[in-house]
């Protein structure tokens, strides 16, 4: 296998690089909402983060990709592969993002919690300002391993026709009949991307302050 | 627009011959993977430090990569080196062998959860190595397995889907064919997360029953 296709095949490793990054994010930032409607205390909304967390979770990504793929056009909806492939992957990840930063949300230490309550905080300065923090410094190797599944699941949009690490295998396997080498390749980059995002996390884990002297 | 449920509804049979597909290849690929894993977490518990860090190599490998890669690897750079598999059996053993790695860490941490005091105690009464696995080793460690081990199992059923894209005839294939025949692409699909969203809440009232029965082999908090 020559150097242009595997060129060719690390630049489409920026592409999955960068829809999964994205999707962490949004996804992240949507699973704090869905962490917030679950400790709101309002029964409609704790039933949507249920059911929304329940679905997602209950069914394979790919399904999911397929309905939003041919669903946006039927309601009329006409956006880039590129913004599809995020959306279903971010409301994905932030399901089972939600599911992770549950258990951070119970590690909360109550006493600061209550603190905060008589410093005179409002419930919802308290959320941001006390429990986001500490659950996310709790939940930080769960939100690592799920950055390390995304890109794994992001092999997946290449259904919805965005070009990235194993559509373009699929384009030059099509074109130069060398699946071996070709998907062993790509697989090689995706590997060495997972370990980068491991050994990170890694590091990143050992310089962050603990929480409450655990 | 409006959303029809019947023309797919109407397609019964082939539905059911798909969900039917996506059953057995979730349940033989999930034994299969448990298998191969309990053997690689026992050969490398036994076999040596040899065999234990050659064997970390491929786990981390397959635990790595994407499993539509290893299927595509598998399917269509397999009759390269000589192993032309069908769709079917190409997918069975990408699904056990992806499986797998995952599991053979789920029973190595299993091993590793038995008190050593255990094991000893029985080599000294004479336990053979078989029935030390069979009567201390297993019976202890099945409480802490089984929650990630359904987990597992879960996630394999998600990634069965999977198939469908080399032609495995499950239920994500066959509703996108009838989804795609009958233009209701969206009810075909809607309808499938369903039966998936159902059979992973199924799996979870399982595992949480198979639980409850081993409970009794709670070990006493030494």
């Amino acid at each position: 296998m020559s150097w242009k296709l595997f060129n060719l095949l690390l630049e489409a490793s920026l592409m999955t690089i960068f829809v999964s990054s994205v999707s962490i994010l949004i996804g992240l930032f949507l699973a704090i909402l869905l962490s917030a409607a679950n400790l709101s205390g309002i029964r409609p909304l704790q039933w949507f983060a249920k059911f929304f967390i329940s679905f997602f979770r209950g069914t394979p990504l790919l399904v999911q990709l397929l309905l939003l793929y041919n669903l946006l056009p039927v309601i009329g909806v006409q956006i880039p592969s590129l913004v599809t492939a995020i959306i279903g992957l971010s409301i994905c990840t932030a399901a089972y993002q939600a599911e992770n930063l549950r258990g951070g949300f119970e590690g909360v230490p109550t006493g600061l919690v209550e603190s905060a309550d008589m410093a005179g905080f409002t419930p919802v300065q308290t959320f941001f300002h006390i429990r986001v923090p500490i659950a996310l410094r709790l939940t930080l190797p769960a939100l690592i391993n799920e950055a390390i599944l995304i890109l794994k699941a992001s092999s997946l949009v290449s259904v919805v026709g965005l070009i990235e690490l194993t559509r373009m295998a699929q384009n030059l396997v099509a074109s130069t009949f060398m699946p071996l080498e070709i998907y062993a390749s790509a697989g090689l980059i995706y590997l060495v991307i997972n370990l980068v995002v491991a050994t990170a996390g890694r590091q990143l884990e050992r310089r962050l302050p603990g929480v409450g002297g655990k | 627009m409006g959303f029809d449920f019947n023309v797919i509804l109407s397609k019964q049979d082939e539905l059911i011959s798909g969900i039917a597909m996506t059953i057995f290849v979730w349940v033989v690929g999930t034994f299969a993977a448990a298998l191969i894993g309990f053997i690689i977490a026992t050969a490398r518990r036994y076999g040596g430090v040899i065999v234990d860090k050659a064997l970390t190599v491929p786990i981390e490998v397959i635990r790595g990569t994407p499993f539509l890669v290893q299927l595509f690897l598998l399917y269509f750079g397999g009759p390269y080196i000589g192993l032309s598999l069908d769709a079917l059996p190409a997918g069975l053993i990408a699904l056990s062998i992806y499986g797998a790695a995952y599991f053979a860490e789920i029973f190595r941490a299993g091993y590793q959860s038995v008190p050593p005091g255990h094991v000893e105690a029985a080599e000294c009464l004479g336990f053979t190595r078989v029935q030390v696995i069979r009567n201390i080793l297993l019976p202890e460690m099945a409480l802490l397995v089984i929650p990630p081990s359904v987990n597992m199992a879960i996630i394999l059923l998600k990634e069965t889907a999977l198939l469908s894209l080399i032609t495995v005839p499950e239920m994500t294939m066959t509703a996108s064919a009838i989804g795609s025949q009958e233009y209701a692409f969206v009810e075909a699909m809607v309808l499938i997360a369903l039966v998936y969203w159902v059979l992973v809440e199924l799996a979870g009232v399982l595992g949480r029953f198979a639980e409850k029965k081993l409970s009794r082999y709670r070990l006493a908090k030494a």
